[in-house]
């Protein structure tokens, strides 16, 4: 009856099964919904979506299907993006002499406005030229465009690779571990890890003992308890975030999940490119709550094993030379920061998300691979198979 | 049976259709929101709206799947075996009943709020599928099969601390609370404090809404908190001229102590106040 709906939430990426699509059908059926529109969206709704998430997604899917509106999620995503924002996201990124270029072109007001007017004008996807909003062109407006003029609308995350300095701020995803997809492979290799330790309270009868001590009783009960087994291990995780790990942002969030899951004692901390003297926690406040990275090296002991995951593209100025950093001026470089950590944690790994054989073609693997000592291992299951036995 | 709301408690059009569909279908109910948006007195709720009893099996992070069903108390049987009791040659005399065998064997069809159950281990809501599933679990010792006569009407909350397993959630139909907007604010106030004087409500509820714009507030104040505060500001009896002498997020309101949770969060509404009359001044 509405496997529309269904098949369309299900190209739409939400995640609904035969049986919820039966259990719609058996309340509709129960007359839950009434007859009323409103009552049969909200029923939709609570049969079919398990997730906050999705409930957007949803919502425009049932939106098309219902009213016959515009398709969600295409190729080009059009999305309106308030001036404000855009106006804030320059203001903080713009240096001095790209503002003055923006001036040149009658400032903020000015090329807001002839955005507004182009965006009403333009109805078809463009690509080139330079006056229309679209890809690759060299107006001001649009994706993947170098006009330090530009403003950057409806593209995924960063295209660029070695970049020397980044020219706009890039909107990272944070990797909050609530991606359960396909992790179970990942938790296997990740079970290399485990060191059961009894800790804790003693909440379990220790059967054998039991048998011991009543024995030695003579056949007196005598009960012998013992704490639960948990994982001991300590997991010290550090991730590169944005820029040239967007491509492999659905790598990492699996490895997270499944991480966060099996390790009891797991810190994770983010940096960009290179590790140097701040990391973060969370990935949207970056800006401001940031932790030296002495403080981490204080706060855990050198029992925690460390893994280091990212691409190690970057430019070489990036690892090698003091203020090489592409967001801020670093006083030591980040050679000296991962060495530092090093020393620390002896028990590391390097956990790189690029294919192994396109490593020698990006100089900084290379760089990162020797700092490491060989440690690292590229982010497959085999290669974490062999960190995992590194790190053990 | 259907659900619409009770005397103490707003519900929108959304969550009864939820509810009514999950009693209708005698499927379980997965409640997610905010903290403090009425999760767990949802069930509660219920069960008095339909007259129904309420058993409430709370999950904690040392909760197993197997407390909900029976416990069997070895280490009584054992002492009482020694001690030369009658009772030990019945092994029914040490099976504990749990929260779930409790619901399953009730005369009447009962409410059974699973509450929090992200607190428990990740393997539990898989421990618990065939269980509520099909409503009945075999008792090994005794060698009896537990069956539910009357499918009980199953809410679970869940705070999203832990992600639960696909097979699970199939099972199950899904509500997530919002956080109630001005209006409905103001039906649940009026719902809880029928007497309360208008203007005090206006001028806190704006106060409310406007610390819970404060950005970086790292336990925005909830429903559950708004109630608190204006039992205390009743019970003092504010004037509602003290709280509109009040800019919201830069003076702190009276009794914040209800409103904010952390020590940071009144630091940074100080440091905000601070700025601001700095500022003025």
């Amino acid at each position: 009856m509405f496997t529309g709906l269904f098949l369309e939430l299900k190209e739409a990426g939400v995640p609904v099964s035969l049986r919820e699509y039966l259990d719609l059908l058996a309340a509709t059926q129960a007359g839950v919904a009434d007859q009323s529109v409103d009552d049969f969206y909200y029923l939709a709704r609570t049969a079919l979506v398990k997730d906050e998430r999705h409930l957007d997604r949803f919502d425009r899917v049932f939106a098309h299907v219902f009213r016959g509106l515009e398709k969600p999620e295409g190729e080009e995503t059009t999305a309106e993006i308030p001036e404000e924002w855009l106006k804030k996201l320059a203001e903080l990124n713009l240096s001095d002499e790209e503002k003055e270029a923006i001036e040149a072109m009658g400032g903020w007001e000015k090329l807001m406005e002839t955005l507004k007017q182009r965006m009403e004008e333009q109805e078809k996807r463009h690509q080139g030229g330079s006056k229309w909003i679209g890809t690759a062109g060299t107006s001001p407006f649009g994706a993947y465009g170098y006009n330090p003029e530009g403003v950057r609308i409806g593209q995924d995350g960063n295209r660029n690779f070695s970049a020397v300095k980044v020219w706009d701020k890039r909107e990272f995803k944070d990797l909050d571990g609530e991606v359960e997809i396909n992790t179970r492979n990942i938790k296997v290799a990740l079970r290399r890890l485990r060191r059961f330790a009894r800790e804790g309270a003693a909440t379990e009868l220790d059967i054998d003992d039991t048998i011991n001590s009543t024995a030695k009783n003579a056949g007196w009960l005598d009960l012998k308890m013992v704490a639960e087994r948990h994982n001991a291990v300590k997991l010290l995780l550090m991730l590169d975030i944005g820029g040239s790990m967007d491509w492999h942002i659905r790598a990492c969030e699996e490895l997270f999940s499944a991480a966060r899951s099996e390790f009891k004692h797991l810190e994770a901390w983010y940096f960009h490119n290179c590790l140097y003297e701040n990391v973060w926690r969370e990935n949207i406040r970056r800006h401001r709550q940031t932790t030296p990275t002495w403080e981490v090296l204080h706060t855990y002991p050198s029992d925690y094993k460390l893994v280091l995951v990212g691409d190690a593209s970057m430019s070489p100025y990036e690892i090698a030379v003091p203020g090489g950093s592409v967001e801020h001026f670093n006083e030591e470089s980040g050679e000296t920061w991962l060495r530092r950590v090093l020393q620390v944690y002896p028990k590391a790994v390097w956990l790189n998300p690029v294919p192994q054989e396109r490593w020698r073609y990006t100089g900084s693997i290379g760089m990162v691979h020797e700092i490491m000592d060989g440690r690292m291992y590229p982010l497959t299951l085999e290669g974490l198979d062999d960190a995992m036995r590194e790190l053990s | 049976m259907r659900f619409q709301g009770t005397e103490t408690y707003v519900t929108t059009d959304d969550l009864s259709v939820s509810v009514n569909a999950a009693i209708t279908l005698e499927r379980p109910l997965l409640i997610k929101g905010e903290p403090g948006t009425g999760k767990t007195v949802l069930a509660a709720e219920i069960a008095k709206a339909l007259g129904k009893n309420l058993i409430d099996w709370t999950i904690k992070s040392t909760t197993k799947a197997q407390h909900g069903l029976y416990e069997y108390d070895a280490v009584a049987r054992l002492r009482d075996g020694q001690l030369g009791d009658e009772r030990v040659k019945d092994v029914a005399n040490y099976i504990r009943p749990g929260k779930l065998w409790e619901a399953f064997t009730a005369d009447e069809t009962p409410i059974l709020l699973i509450d929090e159950i992200d607190k428990a281990d990740i393997e539990f809501p898989n421990d618990l599928l065939q269980e509520l599933d099909r409503m009945e679990f075999y008792v090994h010792e005794t060698h009896q099969t537990v069956r539910a006569e009357r499918r009980p009407i199953v809410i679970i909350t869940s705070n999203n601390e832990k992600e639960l397993p696909d097979a699970f959630l199939r099972r199950c139909f899904f509500h997530y609370i919002k956080f109630p907007d001005a209006e409905t604010m103001a039906q649940i106030v009026e719902v809880h404090f029928p007497s309360i004087k208008q203007r005090l409500v206006a001028e806190a509820m704006r106060v409310f809404f406007e610390l819970r714009d404060v950005p970086g507030l790292k336990k925005k104040p909830s429903t559950s908190e708004l109630l608190d505060w204006l039992k205390l500001l009743m019970a003092d009896d504010i004037s509602p001229d003290a709280l509109r002498s009040q800019e919201a997020g830069t003076v702190i309101p009276p009794l914040y102590g209800a409103l904010l949770k952390s020590e940071q969060d009144v630091h940074l509404l100080e440091r905000l106040a601070f700025l601001h009359r700095r500022e003025r001044g």
